[in-house]
């Protein structure tokens, strides 16, 4: 009986017989089988939350990161454009942005970890270093994208400067505004990667308060959410850090 | 006289039953993610008016909706994969794909008989042309589906791919257009079901239609 056969040739009342106990047995198959994916589907969504995500929700995104940074690379770009395509950047996000600037003029704190003092670094120390001019996309979180141009120096140049030569760059780096009202936790491979700027110039002029005046991170291998504005702390560490969104339930990693 | 004749194979009726719960939470975990971000209109038509969003609740649910889409991404993929290689294996892709160009000129045939204009129905195998068309370009969109998705997910990392979809925004809105496919393809589906009757419909659960016997 549960072997496939092709024809079922018996005479009519044994096949009437048999397509009846057919019927029945498919039905109650797959009625336990749609029972039990609901079942399934439902037991998802009850489960204890991890900052607002079913932890089996976030589990699998925390996959699907490994398996992304496993992937990045410094060869994997985003595109390019020219200064013709770039358009309006909506300044979505004002968290932090009321945050009074640290110190006058402004300095950005720099934690390097392993007992070390903090360092201070000024616009000055930031614009001397190489500047690079970047016309990206940058990719909301929500769905839109817009090509922008930014200018400032490589985060990866930055480290080399600021970060103690000769010791193992820690796994992540977190940034957060003045007052820590808006922060980014950010892995260090993406960090690191070449487009990947502290800008203090956008379209060629210097930030304005609504882009994150005077210095924000632009980084085109993250969703906007990751692109802090207003920085005021840098920390290297190997904890992995908070993220602003990520407690809103977002992916943590949020990586293009 | 009449005879029980084996029309699904059991494999594929399960891909087939697994399919429809998890393109169905694909669908609405992207509804979910779309909302935040609905460009696109067809005319007039936009997709989608207010009254829509706050029927189905959809408002303000991005996080969750990008929670469930990631998650259940997977699944729809590997059963996808499974069902395609299934095909190949068992050989049943001979009877699913259309083999010649004539399968156009077949399923036009079709959907005129279906459609009361003409009176006689191609000659077929398992599936009329229509049916071999429609079922090789679902699984084409399906395909589709998951390389324009991972495009939009991965932009940077997978630049070549958003580029073969003519960038991050083409791919956007082809992922999009494809959902908008299944949808059509589901009303057009139903219909048929409905029309071929409660024995076809049988067929996809148990395995078996019953046929007249002619020998």
């Amino acid at each position: 009986m549960n072997k496939r056969r092709n024809e079922i040739i018996l005479p009519e009342d044994q096949l009437r017989a048999d397509l009846r106990l057919r019927t029945r047995r498919s039905f109650l198959i797959g009625g336990i089988a749609a029972v039990a994916g609901t079942g399934a589907y439902t037991w998802l969504r009850h489960q204890p939350r991890e900052a607002y995500l079913a932890w089996p929700e976030r589990r699998v995104l925390a996959v699907n990161a490994k398996i992304a940074e496993a992937y990045v690379s410094d060869h994997h770009l985003m595109p390019e454009y020219s200064l013709q395509d770039v358009r309006y950047l909506k300044p979505n996000g004002d968290i932090g942005l009321d945050d009074d600037l640290n110190d006058s003029p402004w300095q950005v704190t720099v934690k390097t970890g392993n007992g070390a003092p903090d360092v201070k670094v000024s616009l000055q120390d930031i614009k001397a270093m190489p500047k690079v001019d970047q016309v990206t996309r940058f990719c909301c979180i929500e769905g839109w994208s817009v090509v922008s141009y930014f200018s400032g120096p490589r985060f990866s140049d930055f480290t080399r400067k600021y970060f103690p030569p000769g010791q193992a760059l820690p796994k992540y780096v977190y940034m957060a505004t003045p007052s820590g009202e808006y922060y980014v936790g950010l892995d260090m491979k993406s960090a690191m990667h070449p487009q990947t700027l502290l800008a203090y110039e956008k379209d060629g002029k210097p930030l304005d308060d609504d882009h994150g005046a005077p210095l924000r991170l632009v980084i085109p291998v993250k969703y906007g959410i990751k692109n802090i504005k207003r920085i005021g702390m840098i920390q290297y560490t190997d904890k992995k850090p908070a993220d602003y969104w990520a407690n809103d339930g977002y992916d943590w990693f949020a990586g293009l | 006289m009449e005879k029980l004749k084996l029309k699904h194979l059991r494999a594929i009726r399960w891909f087939h039953w697994i399919n429809f719960p998890l393109l169905g939470l694909m669908i609405w975990s992207g509804l979910l993610i779309y909302w935040a971000y609905d460009p696109y209109h067809l005319g007039p038509i936009h997709f989608f008016p207010d009254w829509f969003y706050s029927a189905l609740n959809i408002p303000q649910r991005l996080a969750d909706g990008m929670g469930q889409h990631f998650f259940f991404a997977w699944l729809f993929t590997i059963n996808g994969v499974l069902y395609v290689a299934y095909t190949l294996i068992s050989g049943e892709w001979r009877l699913l794909v259309p083999r010649s160009f004539s399968a156009f000129r077949d399923a036009w045939h079709v959907v005129l008989y279906d459609l009361h204009v003409r009176k006689e129905i191609p000659p077929q195998e398992k599936y009329n042309a229509a049916q071999q068309i429609t079922y090789t370009a679902i699984i084409l969109m399906g395909i589709g589906s998951v390389l324009t998705g991972l495009a939009i997910y991965k932009p940077a990392q997978l630049n070549w791919l958003a580029a073969l979809f003519g960038g991050y925004s083409m791919a956007r809105l082809i992922h999009f257009s494809l959902t908008i496919g299944y949808v059509a393809f589901f009303v057009v589906h139903i219909a048929q079901v409905i029309r071929a009757g409660w024995n076809n419909f049988r067929s996809m659960v148990i395995g078996y239609e019953l046929v007249k016997d002619h020998e």
